[in-house]
């Protein structure tokens, strides 16, 4: 079945099984590597693009279900000129270790920022809830989204 | 030994079949287009082997560890780039591949800087001297008149009169030989005729730099290598036993014939898909009929773990490291102080599970991996397949997280032999419950720890004991098949290292014995609890134990946690940098804990260790609520001593993962398993440390010794962390937890006990 999309401001079409994840349509299909997969059963984050703005774990989202929607994945979040206030943070920071998780950090913590642009401590820690990072790197990442809470002011 | 030593030209002959979307980075392809003269092999003898100055004067280096994401390459650079007077942003670090890196033990035991960087240090130190002999020549000018400055070597006093590194050598080789002591791995050491610099002479060395490839990895850009796409690939996933110890009686194949192109394939009894659709290849792993063999029950239940590892018999040991007569002493005590400590069975639960990509042919290999250990990776799977080790080559590109030996070297032999079997290149990733379920065990252990304290509350008698699984069950190199999951299923026989560990602390108590023994393995083949190494191998383990029992016996004599350390600490680094940590968090004596009011209580804790010359010592702050049992370490203080330091902004960073990592595990992390398999097998199974539980500050002091060797950072302070946990625990409840990990459930019963 074809499905069409917009993925980063680009339409696309996707010839797969409906029931097929996203997350494979995304980095298969279209060759955008950076959803990641993590789990496969929406517990990391690893594999989070916005879908019409909202973060979405790809991995357990029918591409079906995405037809005629906005799907934007990290790499269409800001460009190497202008990347996203979120993403120069997470750089000035330093954030990530593997760097493996940063997907559901950085695009969680864009969609709170768009919607609470001046989040306290206790909201960043509340909307970035159930994402994991392995490595361990959650000290930085927290630095990082109060730094771009600074740069969006 | 390490007989590979094809030359570089040859690789770009041989490797041409193979289209992949990678490329290597510019600088490297210039430095491989260096043909006059001939590329020297590439053994560790060979200056050529390490350092190469392009055309442009710009410096590559050959790194063989390579970096896990904690910035390793980053000191490499800044180390070649301080003896070789270029600017570090000139520097290029390749790393990770069996045909331009020496085998120097890949990623392991911190030893990045400790050793790898060494060795590259002496290289740019001869490089450095080599140039300057031949601007000498080329200058008409005695060399001692001669200074460099980013790469441009000239005359003192006349800076006019000068001659530039790309311009002396740009895309040649230097054609010159190190002292080489003749290993490979970790011990691999080289020198030239060169003496490195004097840190007082440091301008590189010793600064902040941050990491470029950090950008690339938040815009999206960086290729992991999940990433990697070779043309005609098949994506496979395996077929891992429902239960430990059960092999496949039968397959049937027509169970996954609706699936465009999947098959199945097995030898022995290694099973995996493949279909030309990495989603048909989930699918037809899902689908796939299989019929298992009747389970058994490998495994005591998860209560009985500890008892089994109490009463199983010893496979081996170490005589145990003895000063003065414990028994003796013991005996004599006025009182003894006893406890006994648990560590549970911890997965590396790597952020994604492993990926591999392999093309295996009758005469030649090629293979992808994110294995910290490509280069004996190789060797594992040229054994396996049978490619000439010559014809094997191996590169690594970041992976999803690697801890020590997690899932990635099997995921290397598993693609290695799919793509074997069905003669295409083959992509293999695991699905999150072949990362979690069956990656190799951090080994659980028991330990057992006395002390013999006299009339005035000195101790007179220190005893410790550990007893558990090997650390390396299977060995953390990949060199053979035995070690792998692809090489047990068919038919290599796994053969254990045993090897445990006793305390790393410098306490000078009168009368002191350490000692461990090993128990078998569970299951003496593709055993999903086969225990291997994990971060700082033992380090969390052991000195959880021997830091919570100081804590213990300082409570036991009335002392001050901290000045009861110092108290026995003579070995004035060891006394500095428990000063450090206790000043820097404002320590102080208290006859009373604060428990603070409410259902919050608050306790400090403190804990110190070493780790292969690096100091750690530890101040954590926690708060415990009475009715959920909840533990959050709030804020950690750490002193930090890993002798010289070479990027100080880097080391802060990586002192905080293992904070974090090394907290996750102390409160959270137990491999759960019944009697027949291994039940964590996601995140929902096998949590791990949340935002919510992050600390709130980590206040990090770091003592810069620029006159002493640099050892390690990317491991020691895991090891101080779980500790300092259970003493903060213990000083804010007057409860003292012993078993890891310290959960909400574990804490209510003791504070209901
Ligand atoms: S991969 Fe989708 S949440 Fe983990
Ligand atoms: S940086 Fe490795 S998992 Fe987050």
């Amino acid at each position: 079945m074809k499905v069409n999309l917009v993925v980063n401001g680009k339409h696309a079409t996707v010839d797969a099984d409906p029931a097929m994840p996203l997350l494979y349509a995304l980095r298969d299909d279209l060759g955008l590597n950076n959803p990641k997969f993590g789990c496969g059963r929406a517990q990391c984050g690893a594999c989070t693009v916005h879908v019409n703005g909202v973060p979405t774990r790809s991995c357990v989202t029918p591409v079906g279900s995405t037809a005629g929607k906005n799907v934007t994945t990290m790499s269409g979040l800001g460009t190497a000129e202008k990347p996203h206030p979120v993403q120069a943070a997470f750089i000035a920071e330093q954030v990530p270790q593997c760097g493996y998780c940063l997907n559901g950090w950085v695009m969680t913590a864009a969609a709170l920022l768009r919607d609470n642009p001046t989040p306290s401590d206790a909201q960043i820690r509340t909307a970035l809830a159930g994402l994991k990072c392995r490595c361990g790197t959650h000290m930085a990442i927290l630095r990082a989204v109060k730094r771009a809470v600074t740069m969006i002011a | 030994m390490d007989p590979f030593t094809i030359a570089r030209r040859d690789f770009l002959k041989t490797s041409g079949a193979l289209v992949v979307t990678l490329s290597l980075p510019a600088a490297v392809t210039t430095a491989l287009s260096q043909s006059a003269g001939g590329k020297p092999p590439l053994t560790p003898d060979q200056l050529d082997s390490w350092i190469a100055v392009l055309p442009n004067g710009n410096v590559t280096a050959y790194f063989g560890k390579m970096d896990m994401g904690q910035g390793v390459d980053v000191a490499i650079a800044q180390m070649v780039a301080e003896e070789l007077d270029v600017a570090f942003e000139r520097v290029e670090v390749v790393m990770g591949d069996t045909l331009l890196t020496c085998n120097q033990g890949g990623a392991s035991g911190s030893t990045g800087i400790q050793f790898g960087g060494i060795a590259l240090r002496n290289a740019a130190a001869e490089a450095r001297r080599l140039l300057v002999e031949r601007g000498a020549e080329r200058l008409a000018v005695p060399a001692d008149q001669l200074s460099v400055d980013n790469g441009v070597i000239m005359v003192t006093g006349n800076p006019r009169q000068k001659v530039t590194y790309g311009e002396l050598i740009g895309g040649q080789y230097f054609q010159s030989t190190l002292d080489w002591n003749k290993r490979y791995g970790n011990p691999l050491a080289v020198k030239g005729k060169a003496q490195p610099k004097q840190p007082s002479e440091y301008k590189v060395v010793g600064k902040s730099f941050p990491q470029k490839i950090i950008a690339e990895k938040v815009m999206g850009r960086l290729q992991y290598i999940t990433d990697v796409k070779v043309e005609g690939m098949l994506h496979a996933r395996v077929i891992r036993p429902p239960t430990a110890g059960c092999g496949p009686v039968s397959v049937d194949e027509s169970s996954i014939k609706s699936i465009p192109g999947a098959r199945a394939v097995r030898v022995k009894e290694f099973i995996a898909v493949v279909a030309p659709r990495e989603w048909d290849a989930v699918r037809a792993a899902e689908m796939l009929k299989v019929t298992w063999a009747p389970p058994c029950t490998p495994f005591p239940t998860m209560e009985t773990l500890h008892d089994h590892i109490r009463k199983a018999k010893s496979i081996g040991g170490e005589t145990p490291i003895n000063k003065g007569d414990v028994e003796a002493a013991l005996k004599g005590a006025h009182r003894v102080i006893e406890a006994e400590y648990e560590w549970p069975l911890q997965s590396h639960a790597s952020m994604g599970p492993a990926c591999a990509i392999a093309d295996i042919k009758s005469d030649s290999g090629m293979l992808f991996t994110g294995s910290q250990k490509p280069h004996y990776g190789r060797n594992g799977c040229s054994k396996l397949t049978g490619v000439p080790l010559e014809k094997m080559h191996a590169k690594w590109i970041p992976g999803p997280g690697s801890y020590g030996r997690n899932d990635a070297g099997d995921a290397s032999h598993d693609a290695a032999l799919i793509s074997k079997l069905v003669g295409r290149p083959v992509r293999l990733q695991y699905m999150r419950h072949d990362g979690t379920a069956w990656d190799p065990k951090g080994p659980a252990g028991v330990y057992r720890a006395r002390a013999g304290l006299d009339a005035e509350g000195n101790v007179i008698a220190y005893d410790f004991f550990a007893k558990g699984f090997s650390r390396q069950d299977v060995s953390q190199i990949e060199n053979d098949p035995k070690d792998t999951l692809a090489g047990q299923l068919t038919g290599y026989a796994p053969k254990a290292t045993i090897l445990f560990q006793t305390p790393a602390e410098k306490y000078e108590f009168a009368n002191k014995r350490c000692g461990w023994e090993c128990v078998g393995p569970l299951l003496d083949r593709v055993s999903p609890l086969r225990t291997g190494h994990f971060r700082d191998p033992l380090g969390a383990e052991t000195h959880f134990a021997s830091e919570s029992f100081i804590d213990e016996i300082a409570h036991g004599t009335g002392a001050d946690p901290v000045e009861f350390r110092l108290k026995y600490l003579k070995d004035p680094r060891h006394v500095a940098i428990v000063k450090a940590a206790a000043d820097k968090a404002g320590w102080t004596p208290r006859s009373n804990p604060d428990r603070g009011k409410g259902d919050d209580m608050t306790g400090r804790g403190f804990s110190y260790t070493e780790r292969n010359g690096t100091l750690v010592a530890v101040v954590c702050e926690v708060e415990v609520n009475r009715k959920t049992g909840r533990v959050w370490a709030k804020k950690f203080t750490v002193a930090h001593d890993c002798g010289q330091i070479i990027n100080p902004a880097g080391l802060r960073i990586v002192i905080e993962g293992n904070v974090l990592q090394a907290t996750s595990r102390t409160l959270f992390e137990e491999v759960q398993f019944d009697a027949d398999r291994v039940k964590s097998v996601d995140w929902a199974t096998y949590p791990i440390l949340e935002i919510a539980d992050a600390p709130q500050a980590i206040d990090i002091v770091l003592i810069n010794r620029p006159e002493v060797a640099p050892s390690g950072g990317g491991e020691p302070s895991t090891r101080t962390v779980p500790a300092a946990i259970a003493n903060a625990i213990f000083d804010a409840t007057g409860v003292r937890l012993r078993k890891v990990p310290l959960t909400p459930q574990r804490m209510k019963e003791a504070l209901r006990a």
